[in-house]
């Protein structure tokens, strides 16, 4: 019986899809008031986008930026935030607990099956996955054996110079925002992951740094998902861009953006409805959100994957189906303030290419940090406490 | 990249069915490969040493060797252990003797709280209860509100005040006598990380309105932390049970197994979608099967008994074995099929399905296209396409409000299907004779003892023929 079902279901599919995906493609040419599609290049997903011609502040001129005192009328509760961001290392406790006790139980033994073991295990218990941690410890095996180490410490020492390597690869790891133009950052992901959160905070320190911010509710889904959109804005001093609850996200986002060029603001930053990357419609409305923005060529600087820290491997499938939908152009890696390890983001890394960028530590509206892989890495393999 | 779990076990498993015995030296390939199998699918690397442990050693023991079919042994023997882990029966919510009935919320930011609250609210008001919402998420900005729209949309009604979570759970208690209700949902705030705060808060919502229900809300996405966490709300507050939110995604969901473990306690509902009634019972020997990869047999045996009549079974299983299948068919197929649902639902629930049949898209209007330009055909023409000239296909067109390129199309992946069929012909009589011959005294609604036999041999060897699209 099942087999019948089996049978008539596959050659349904067949048909189906075989049929409409030749459909589908001569429909696109159709679309009325789409854009010849911009050249999106059909590369996947590992080449860095290329930040476009524009001329680009060099990191020097950025960093300046940052550090500049707040423009004057910015209010008071922005304040803060830039003066002291918490540390990576300070943040993550948990992390370093985990892997001080396999390492702890390792010390003062000899190299042996078990040590190798526990290096995997602890690796594993971070969410950094068998493949990943398979090359991890490949590598460190040889690296090990020309080194002719006996010790313990001397393997977690390689094991650390293993994980900058893989996650410092030379990428860069700046916001780009070009001055004296329109920059759009879109920020994408599955549910609950922390998207409109990102996003406060974000917009909270860029308004800091003197930039004028508007936020675009794309998010129309979720319920009152604008309303905590609109709490962000009024606490950070950016302008909230909204539709209907339930409207066309792309009419949010082609209104803010018009909106943002008439009020002069420089940077727009887009919220969307969280979404899991298996929805295939979803994510052709995502695809559709971008070709939006990228009416005004250039415009889009940043594509940010959102990704939970507690995540486990099913976060490199998504990381792989939002880059096909829309380019990612880096991970914010959020609630790494927990004893979530956040291991997942080496095998996006190692297998899609795709830098971390931001990293989210804590409630704190200043609680939003940059990426530096060696200060992740001695945090994650730090030994003390 | 990362194969499915049940990819990777069928893929285990065939190699299995080929061996006539099982030695201790397989029984420790096979674990090896399972284990590797589990930790990709996120559950967590202890809970896989103890679970691969049992399985080890029930497996090498006095079972396997008395056993006729060794394989088959072993994958029962890890599908018992699975179902064991995930909870072995489905359970339930506790109710007071007095109403209200309190059931409380917990878990980390972003895990589903609110929505499941919402969704539970809609299935207690589906089965006669009459639930109130309390948003007592005082924490993240707007939880409040977005619990007020959904106490809405589902037609509940809401309680909250901005006090602090403590009082309003307080209030309301007083507001389920004032309203008459019997059954209170607590909505509480996450947090980014399992803090004292988060956990004294909950104690004080605990010790004010002792709730019979604390449901753990957990995120089926969550890796090797989904462990700490149950443990901590656990010790905490003690927990009742649990709700696996997104099982709708790809994740193989690793997670359930973790925490079922380590809470000890049943996984009551799961969440299958965004839609508020897209939330339903956990079955965990569905779900065992379903890492199994033997797909939710159990779920489509329903339905398609639910669906197909008697005879046209019958009529399905000759077509198949005559490998003659014309458009008239294939319409009428398509109705059947469109009866069970969605048809990547459908499709999602068959076992061992070939990886780009299972990943296929698939628009539902898509088929209403395909039935549109059959129904504009003659009876004639459904019986011999070939006939379909240029005007004809003109005309087809034009009934259907589609253009002629489409019927080309249709028409010629159409043919390609046909050979294929022709080619499974005997196939299809194959498997069946495998089937009766034995399964005979277990008959179709036993489904999870069907592993080894008859089908799962179709996607493996049964189709070589597939026209590459």
């Amino acid at each position: 019986m099942v087999v019948v079902i089996l049978v008539v279901v596959v050659a349904l599919v067949l048909v189906a899809t075989g049929v409409f995906v030749a459909v589908r493609a001569r429909r696109r040419d159709v679309v009325a008031g789409e854009p010849a599609a911009p050249p999106r290049p059909a590369v996947r997903t590992v080449a860095p986008i290329e930040t476009p011609p524009v001329e680009t502040p060099s990191i020097e001129e950025l960093e300046a930026l940052l550090r500049a005192p707040e423009a004057p009328e910015i209010p008071a509760p922005a304040a803060p935030e830039i003066i002291e961001r918490p540390r990576l290392r300070d943040r993550l406790g948990g992390t370093r607990k985990a892997f001080s006790g396999a390492f702890g139980r390792m010390r003062g033994r000899k190299i042996d099956d078990e040590t190798w073991d526990e290096l995997e295990e602890s690796l594993l218990l971070a969410d950094v996955g068998m493949l990943t941690t398979t090359r991890l410890l490949d590598a460190v095996r040889t690296r090990a054996k020309e080194a002719s180490a006996t010790e313990p410490d001397e393997l977690i020492s390689l094991l650390r110079d293993e994980v900058v390597a893989l996650l410092a690869d030379d990428a860069d790891r700046t916001l780009r925002l070009a001055p004296g133009e329109q920059n759009v950052w879109m920020f994408v992901g599955v549910n609950g992951v922390g998207k409109t959160t990102t996003i406060g905070k974000l917009a909270s320190q860029r308004v800091g740094e003197g930039h004028r911010v508007v936020l675009a509710a794309g998010d129309t889904f979720r319920a009152a998902a604008a309303d905590q959109l609109q709490l962000w804005a009024e606490r950070t001093g950016g302008e909230l861009v909204r539709g209907q609850e339930g409207a066309d996200p792309s009419s949010v986002v082609f209104d803010a953006m018009s909106a943002a060029a008439g009020r002069g603001a420089d940077l727009v930053l887009v919220d969307t409805a969280g979404r899991l990357h298996t929805k295939k419609n979803l994510m052709d409305e995502l695809s559709k959100l971008r070709r939006i923005v990228d009416r005004t060529p250039g415009a889009l600087k940043e594509v940010l994957l959102v990704i939970d820290a507690s995540t486990g491997q099913n976060g490199l499938v998504q990381a792989k189906q939002f880059a096909d939908a829309v380019e990612v152009t880096g991970i914010a890696l959020t609630k790494l303030d927990g004893t979530s390890k956040g291991g997942i983001v080496l095998a996006i890394q190692s297998e899609l290419g795709i830098p971390v960028k931001i990293v989210g530590v804590g409630e704190g509206i200043g609680d939003l940090i940059e990426f530096d892989p060696a200060e992740f890495a001695s945090a994650l393999f730090s030994d003390e406490g | 990249m990362f194969d499915a779990l049940s990819d990777r076990l069928d893929g285990i498993f065939s190699k299995l069915r080929s061996r006539g015995r099982l030695s201790e030296r397989d029984v420790d390939e096979i674990s090896r490969e399972i284990r590797l199998a589990l930790l990709e699918a996120d559950v967590n690397v202890r809970v896989v040493k103890s679970f691969i442990g049992r399985v080890k050693e029930r497996a090498v023991g006095a079972e396997v060797a008395k056993a006729l079919d060794p394989g088959q042994q072993f994958i029962k023997i890890v599908h018992e252990e699975l179902v064991a882990t995930l909870g072995g029966a489905t359970g339930k919510l506790t109710m007071s003797p007095k109403p209200p009935t309190v059931l409380m919320l917990a878990g980390l930011q972003g895990s589903g709280k609110t929505t499941a609250a919402a969704k539970l609210a809609r299935l207690l008001k589906s089965q006669g209860l009459h639930p109130l919402l309390v948003g007592a998420d005082l924490q993240r900005p707007a939880a409040v509100e977005q619990l007020r729209v959904l106490a809405g949309r589902v037609d509940v009604p809401f309680y909250s005040e901005p006090t602090d979570p403590v009082s309003v759970a307080r209030g309301a208690i007083e507001e389920a006598h004032r309203l008459g209700r019997n059954f209170v949902i607590v909505d509480t705030a996450g947090r980014l990380q399992i803090d004292n705060d988060l956990m004294d808060e909950l104690k004080a919502i605990a010790a004010a309105v002792q709730p019979q229900n604390t449901l753990l809300v957990v995120d089926a996405m969550t890796g090797q932390e989904a462990v700490n966490v149950a443990e901590a709300f656990n010790d905490a507050v003690g927990l009742d049970g649990v709700i696996l939110t997104k099982i709708d995604g790809d994740a193989r969901g690793g997670a359930a197994l973790s925490v079922k473990e380590v809470v000890g306690k049943p996984i009551l509902y799961a969440g299958t979608g965004e839609k508020l009634d897209e939330f339903e019972a956990f079955h965990p020997d569905r779900m065992a099967s379903r890492i199994l990869g033997m797909g939710d047999v159990l779920t489509l045996i329903e339905k398609v008994e639910a669906t197909f009549e008697e005879d046209e079974k019958r009529k399905a299983e000759e077509l198949l074995q005559s490998g003659k299948l014309t458009l008239e068919d294939f319409l009428e197929q398509m109705q059947q099929i469109k009866r069970m649902g969605p048809l990547q639902n459908v499709l999602g629930m068959l076992p061992g399905m070939p990886k780009e049949v299972r990943n296929a898209e698939i628009d539902d209007k898509d088929l209403a296209r395909i039935e549109a330009i059959i129904r504009s055909m003659t009876p004639e023409e459904r019986r011999r396409p070939e006939l379909i000239n240029g005007s004809r296909r003109m005309r087809i067109a034009r009934g259907s409000g589609t253009s002629t390129n489409e019927i080309n199309s249709l028409l010629k992946q159409f043919k390609q299907v046909q050979q294929m069929m022709k080619g499974m012909g005997g196939l299809g009589r194959k498997a069946k004779a495998g089937k009766k011959g034995k399964g005979k005294s277990k008959g179709p609604k036993q489904p999870a003892g069907l592993p080894g036999a008859g089908f799962p041999g179709v996607p493996g060897g049964g189709l070589p023929g597939f026209p590459p699209r």
